[in-house]
């Protein structure tokens, strides 16, 4: 069984999942109680905020716990729009999103914001220059995300962080989902205001993530209630899955660069393999891209098809997002990339976690091989 | 010294067995739900499981429930949901004075945004009175929330009567359940509840997981954008492992109900007796028959709320003054506030002992003898 789905989601770590039973099993407290129960709780909240935010490097009180990426991202946009509103009503973002962040932009934009969608280039990237251009005088936030879920191209978040350093009026969010536990961030020396994490991404717990706020910056809550988390973001902490977050993310940020340098090796090696299959045309560009993404269209099949004739030899890859996949429609960054309708219908993604191996990376090249031979014949027939 | 527990309405331990169905699915049944692969389909099944199980526990539909991040999740989604997507046809909303503050909170987003809320008063026992309501109700009324039973106090409301009463009114009528699911029935059909909101952590479940219970036909807009989870009503990749273990905690719960019902009545009688024999000047808030069986609320004449917890503390026990979300505040609550009014004593001398899984009447006779003995120690110098 080779799993390559893992920008969809990742296992949990072994670790991770024995530090989750056991704070859920001797730390069950409230950390608002008073009691000692509840201090024992609220000491271990304290701690993974600590160590997450230092493994960020950044301030522990600038870590605020969500219960997921999608929530960070609704989160910040709506917080944002509903605490400046006054200052102005326009928001700069990208036309690659993840849907957590496209349609709170257009839900937005329902109710009276105007939404700038940033064109990409071939290699799916936004230009800096684009950014500049499309800045008003009434832009409150400019949202991009680190690296795109479906092709993997990262994008130049450093340099958009230089130039809104000269809007101070204007704030950075960075969708980091895809990044975090891989491809660090210097979210302070950037700078960046926000920047969302989600810990099923980087094999920790699914239901929990975080958002980093920069130390200062305001926004409007999203859950209202018992104003837990400095008042932005109300709900009893899910204590055992946010020590279980600070494990995880830990874990994957130990001896990174090794890892990340393996996981280059597996992605040239699928590259190149793939690319010298008849019909097989590569969409992740090599320059700017993520150690663990690959995106690329047997041309003339559905992805969908494809998917599920390559599951038959075990191995599970995906079609574009998994947040989109059940609808089956072309993949929107390839779309907007400016790859036709017929290459973007029929794409595939593999993504690595760093305990894929080389061994695995070869077996999954002949099972795609077969199965695409498979179905040629199938076709013919 | 052996710690005893008594504060299970603020949060509870999670039962080995919900601990056991997580943790030996998180390593094997990983998948994203959203992917079209086996994992993914795996894990979709689980999910489905798992809302029929909660589906059936309130004699609703599978397509009525919707997995949140908690209590507070659910309830703010209920209430901004509802008022947003109902705003023309009224802006009149009915709650009471002594909701969560999920609710209260919410309820003053909304007023900011131009809802009108009215706020019912409740009698001395904590409950609202049906006159109230009905005077209250408007043309232009959208929404009535009332909590089915009060944290603090344990009070139950007459919420089958509201139900009966809105059933010729078109507002909605949404019920915080957080406190009363698990320990008493609920039938949302014979009710005529539209909405009802759940958290997991009451009922020896994980944290960071619940579902809103939505009559189908219900109008409501999102709170959170993004994937086409849970019907496209709230996006974020499903908590997987989180939501298996809320179905083994409400079979749990369910399965022993009666059982619990009875014992923890016991428990209080037993505590109350104790009390008594010991002649302290003691006296139990609500009615009987109209609270909670596993919440005790009572007011100590002569003691200081903090004092007494710091001493109970001291002992062994974790109680709470009222609500953990507010347990670090210095604000009275605004429950017993409701209840005796501003001036009373009642808002510096009353504990809530909550009881639940683990607690046994040895415990609970050890907890009132502790306290009897406090409370003397501490109004006789």
């Amino acid at each position: 069984m080779i799993y390559f789905d893992n920008s969809a989601t990742t296992k949990p770590k072994k670790e991770v999942v024995d530090t989750f039973t056991k704070v859920a099993t001797e730390y069950y407290g409230n950390p608002s109680s008073i009691h000692s129960i509840g201090l024992q709780a609220e000491k271990l909240l304290m701690q993974s905020r600590k160590q997450i935010a230092t493994l960020l490097g950044v301030k522990d009180h600038e870590i605020i716990f969500t219960s997921g990426g999608t929530e960070g991202n609704n989160m910040v946009l709506k917080g944002v729009a509903s605490q400046f509103q006054g200052r102005g009503k326009h928001i700069i973002t990208s036309a690659i999103e993840h849907p957590s962040v496209s349609n709170a932009c257009e839900q937005l934009k329902r109710d009276g914001f105007e939404i700038t969608y940033l064109p990409v280039d071939k290699n799916g990237r936004i230009h800096v220059e684009d950014v500049k251009k499309a800045i008003r005088p009434d832009t409150i936030l400019v949202s991009v995300m680190h690296i795109n879920n479906e092709v993997g191209t990262i994008q130049p978040i450093e340099e958009i962080g230089k130039l809104l350093a000269n809007y101070p009026r204007i704030l950075f969010h960075v969708d980091h989902v895809q990044g975090a536990g891989k491809i660090p961030l210097a979210f302070h020396d950037i700078p960046i205001d926000f920047a969302t994490l989600s810990s099923h991404k980087f094999h920790g717990l699914k239901g929990t993530g975080a958002i980093y706020i920069r130390d200062g910056v305001k926004l409007d809550p999203l859950l209202a209630g018992g104003n837990q988390e400095r008042n932005i973001r109300s709900g009893t902490e899910n204590v055992a899955g946010i020590v279980a977050m600070a494990k995880a993310l830990r874990i994957s940020m130990e001896k990174l660069d090794e890892k990340v340098a393996n996981m280059q090796k597996i992605i040239a090696y699928l590259r190149n393999e793939l690319a010298l299959i008849d019909d097989v045309e590569i969409h992740t560009p090599i320059e700017y891209t993520a150690p663990h993404i690959l995106n690329f269209s047997v041309l003339g099949y559905k992805a969908e098809v494809l998917v599920h004739a390559i599951a038959n030899h075990e191995v599970y890859v995906s079609t574009t997002s998994a947040c989109s996949s059940k609808r089956n429609e072309p993949c929107k960054t390839l779309l907007a990339m400016g790859v036709d309708e017929e290459h973007a219908s029929s794409s595939i993604r593999i993504s690595l976690s760093f305990d894929n191996t080389m061994q695995e990376a070869k077996e999954a090249v002949e099972a795609i091989k077969t199965s695409i031979e498979k179905l040629k014949l199938a076709m013919r027939r | 010294m052996e710690k005893i527990y008594v504060d299970h309405a603020a949060t509870s331990p999670m039962h080995p067995e919900v601990i056991k169905v997580m943790t030996d699915l998180m390593p094997k049944f990983y998948g994203n739900p959203s992917s079209i692969h086996h994992f993914g389909r795996e894990a979709r099944h689980i999910v489905d499981q798992a809302r029929t199980t909660a589906a059936k526990s309130i004699h609703a539909d599978f397509t009525e429930i919707i997995f949140t991040s908690g209590g507070t999740e659910a309830d703010n989604l209920a209430l901004i949901g509802t008022a947003t997507a109902n705003e023309n046809r009224g802006k009149h909303i009915i709650t009471t004075q002594i909701e969560h503050h999920a609710v209260l909170n919410t309820c003053k987003f909304l007023e900011k945004n131009g809802f009108e809320i009215e706020y019912l008063p409740v009698d001395q026992y904590g409950i609202v009175r049906m006159e109230d309501l009905k005077k209250a109700l408007r043309d232009d009324t959208i929404l009535v929330s009332v909590m089915f039973a009060n944290n603090e106090v344990g009070s139950i409301q007459p919420i089958a009567e509201i139900g009966q009463l809105l059933k010729n009114h078109p507002a909605y009528f949404h019920t915080d359940a957080v406190q009363a699911y698990g320990v008493i029935p609920i039938n949302v059909q014979e009710m005529g509840i539209d909405m009802l909101s759940v958290s997991a952590h009451k009922l020896n479940g994980p944290k960071g997981i619940g579902f809103l219970y939505v009559k189908n036909g219900t109008k409501m807009t999102p709170h959170l954008y993004g994937g086409e989870q849970e019907r496209k009503r709230r996006a974020g990749t499903e908590n997987v492992p989180a939501i298996a273990g809320f179905a083994k905690a409400i079979s749990e719960s369910l399965r022993t109900q009666t059982e619990k019902i009875n014992r923890y009545k016991q428990f209080k009688a037993r505590f109350i007796e104790i009390l008594t024999e010991e002649a302290i000047d003691f006296r139990v808030h609500g009615l009987a028959e109209h609270t909670l069986p596993h919440v005790v609320n009572i007011s100590f004449t002569g003691i200081n709320v903090e004092q007494m917890l710091v001493n109970l503390d001291l002992e062994g026990i974790a109680a709470s003054s009222g609500s953990a979300c507010t347990a670090g505040s210095l604000e009275p609550s605004h429950v017993l506030r409701a209840m005796f009014g501003s001036d009373s004593s009642e808002l510096y001398n009353s504990i809530r002992f909550s009881f639940g899984f683990g607690n046994s009447l040895e415990q609970i006779e050890t907890v009132a003898r502790k306290t009897a003995k406090i409370v003397k120690r501490l109004t006789n110098n």
